[in-house]
């Protein structure tokens, strides 16, 4: 992959929570107008790893570049100017609830542009039609359903025409219908406006679906990379356990213990 | 022992990190002033939701407390046929101490709670990360207007308290007890100073408020995003609020009055 189509580039990342590593040493391209899916068991710092891009963490070592700037060297000023240019979708879709979705929506351009009320109101409504509810612009986000308010947050975050758009688990807890519409956004959003997409989710056929290219993260690493039919054929017995579902396999059933018959001898002892 | 030194270190250690980082954000947060134009509108609600909605209970408190004072000021006085100086009694306790202080203890209950549920359930449900994530700093945006109007209400509500109390005092004493309506008025003229009691009281009330608010939205800030955390962190708020604002009062009192 030529450094020119690339967008982020993430080298040697290391992280620690606490005593914990979740990233090892983990290098990552994430190439430019394309929509990247990692995938990874829960728990294994995939939410970590947005907020890490978008700077809101600091690595230990290593290095993340977002089109050629290094995120965590960044001044404050310069960090909040970079993330203009990104946005994200919550899990939560984290609306402000003390505003309506229409005031959800105008937030980033009231606060980051000088455009005129009737400007604003005229990309507010065209985003809003955009995600299918330009009808619920005076809903407040209590009275929307989970499915809508990713839509509304989704909205949101495209509100300033965004180069790089993150998208934190957007198929869990979703109904069918809504996962389905969730699909056909970000892939219809990704070739209309020419963004970037990451996509970080669990969710394995939907994720595959309309990915470009996806990558698996199990232990702080990359343990499987390429494009979703490189990655069906994937020898690693770590990445078709992941893949298909199998309840046992190199990510083992039980929890590290003694063996039984040893902990059922022991007697009183808890 | 060794394992008892360690924890008592790491208890130190948590402490002053806490604090540490607690003056930290306070400093960020107070230079974090917005433009007037976005920031004034968000003050103003922030005022409403602070102050004027804490109205009523430091109302109702401020009468009531008046009239016991009045009551239990009354009862004593009698006893030294000194009954008309029950303005001047009433007045005093007022404006120097109950007024300040009992408005700060309702104040961190009422609006200092509502501050740190509020700003802790705003973290849980990631809307301050979405907020830094659109490049605007949460500091600016929330917690600066926050702060700046329970720094304003709270001297406001301390006033507000010790009118009403002393009107509550006058209702027991003068019109149920029988008190001289002159003397009442003209003891509590003559004895209350306006530099040395009024002000001193505003100023304590300026100190209660600012700690008060302090506490209360980085207690909400700084809390763990998940129920317990902000459950927790609302206890700490009324707990820690309430204390300091007794101790403060000791030292503040023995600075004012001590003559030391």
């Amino acid at each position: 992959m030529t450094s020119e189509s690339t967008f982020i580039d993430i080298q040697n990342l290391v992280f620690l929570r606490g005593e914990r590593r979740i990233f090892d040493g983990l290098s990552l391209q994430i190439p430019r107008g394309k929509v990247t899916a990692i995938m990874g068991p829960s728990g294994t710092g995939k939410t970590t790893l947005l907020k890490l891009i978008g700077g809101q963490l600091r690595p230990e070592s290593g290095r993340i570049t977002v089109d050629g700037i290094c995120v965590h060297k960044l001044r404050r000023s310069a960090l909040y100017d970079l993330r203009k240019r990104m946005g994200m979708l919550f899990q939560s879709g984290a609306l402000f609830s003390d505003i309506s979705t229409y005031e959800n929506v105008a937030f980033p351009l009231r606060v980051h542009t000088k455009l005129p009320e009737d400007m604003i109101r005229d990309i507010v409504l065209m985003k809003l039609e955009a995600v299918g509810l330009r009808g619920a612009r005076d809903l407040m986000p209590s009275e929307l359903s989970g499915g809508m308010t990713r839509r509304v947050a989704l909205a949101r975050s495209i509100a300033l025409d965004p180069e790089l758009i993150m998208y934190d688990e957007p198929f869990t807890g979703q109904d069918p219908i809504a996962k389905g519409v969730l699909v056909e956004m970000i892939s219809k959003l990704n070739r209309s406006m020419g963004l970037t997409s990451v996509l970080v989710s669990h969710d394995v056929p939907e994720s595959l679906s309309i990915c470009d290219y996806a990558c698996i993260v199990s232990n702080g690493q990359v343990i499987g990379a390429g494009t979703p039919e490189e990655l069906q054929d994937n020898p690693s017995e770590r990445v078709q356990q992941f893949l298909q579902g199998k309840p046992d396999g190199p990510v083992p059933f039980h929890y590290p213990a003694e063996p039984i018959a040893e902990d059922l001898a022991g007697g009183a002892q808890r | 022992m060794i394992d008892r030194l360690a924890t008592i270190g790491r208890g130190t250690f948590d402490i002053l990190a806490s604090l540490g980082r607690s003056s930290e954000f306070l400093v960020r947060s107070l230079i974090a002033v917005p433009r007037p134009a976005t920031g004034l509108p968000l003050l103003v609600k922030q005022i409403y939701a602070v102050g004027v909605l804490s109205l009523a209970i430091i109302v109702v408190s401020g009468l009531f407390i008046g009239m016991v004072l009045g009551l239990q000021g009354y009862n004593i006085l009698t006893d030294y046929g000194s009954e008309q100086a029950i303005g001047q009694m009433v007045a005093l306790t007022l404006v120097r101490e109950l007024g300040p202080v009992v408005t700060a203890l309702l104040f961190a209950g009422r609006a200092g709670s509502a501050l740190t549920a509020e700003i802790g359930l705003m973290k849980a449900t990631e809307q301050l990360s979405s907020m830094e994530m659109m490049g605007v700093d949460p500091l600016r945006r929330v917690i600066a207007p926050r702060f700046w109007a329970g720094f304003i209400t709270m001297p406001l509500l301390a006033m507000i308290f010790s009118v009403v109390g002393i009107w509550g005092g006058m209702l027991v004493g003068v019109d149920w007890l029988g008190v001289f309506e002159g003397s009442y008025w003209a003891n509590m003229q003559s004895s209350v100073d306006f530099g040395e009691d009024v002000l001193n009281g505003v100023i304590k009330s300026i100190v209660f408020g600012f700690v008060c608010t302090w506490i209360a939205v980085y207690q909400g800030y700084d809390s763990v995003p998940t129920s317990e955390g902000i459950s927790s962190a609302t206890t700490k708020t009324v707990v820690y609020s309430s204390l300091a604002v007794l101790g403060l009062d000791f030292i503040l009192t023995a600075v004012m009055f001590g003559d030391i």
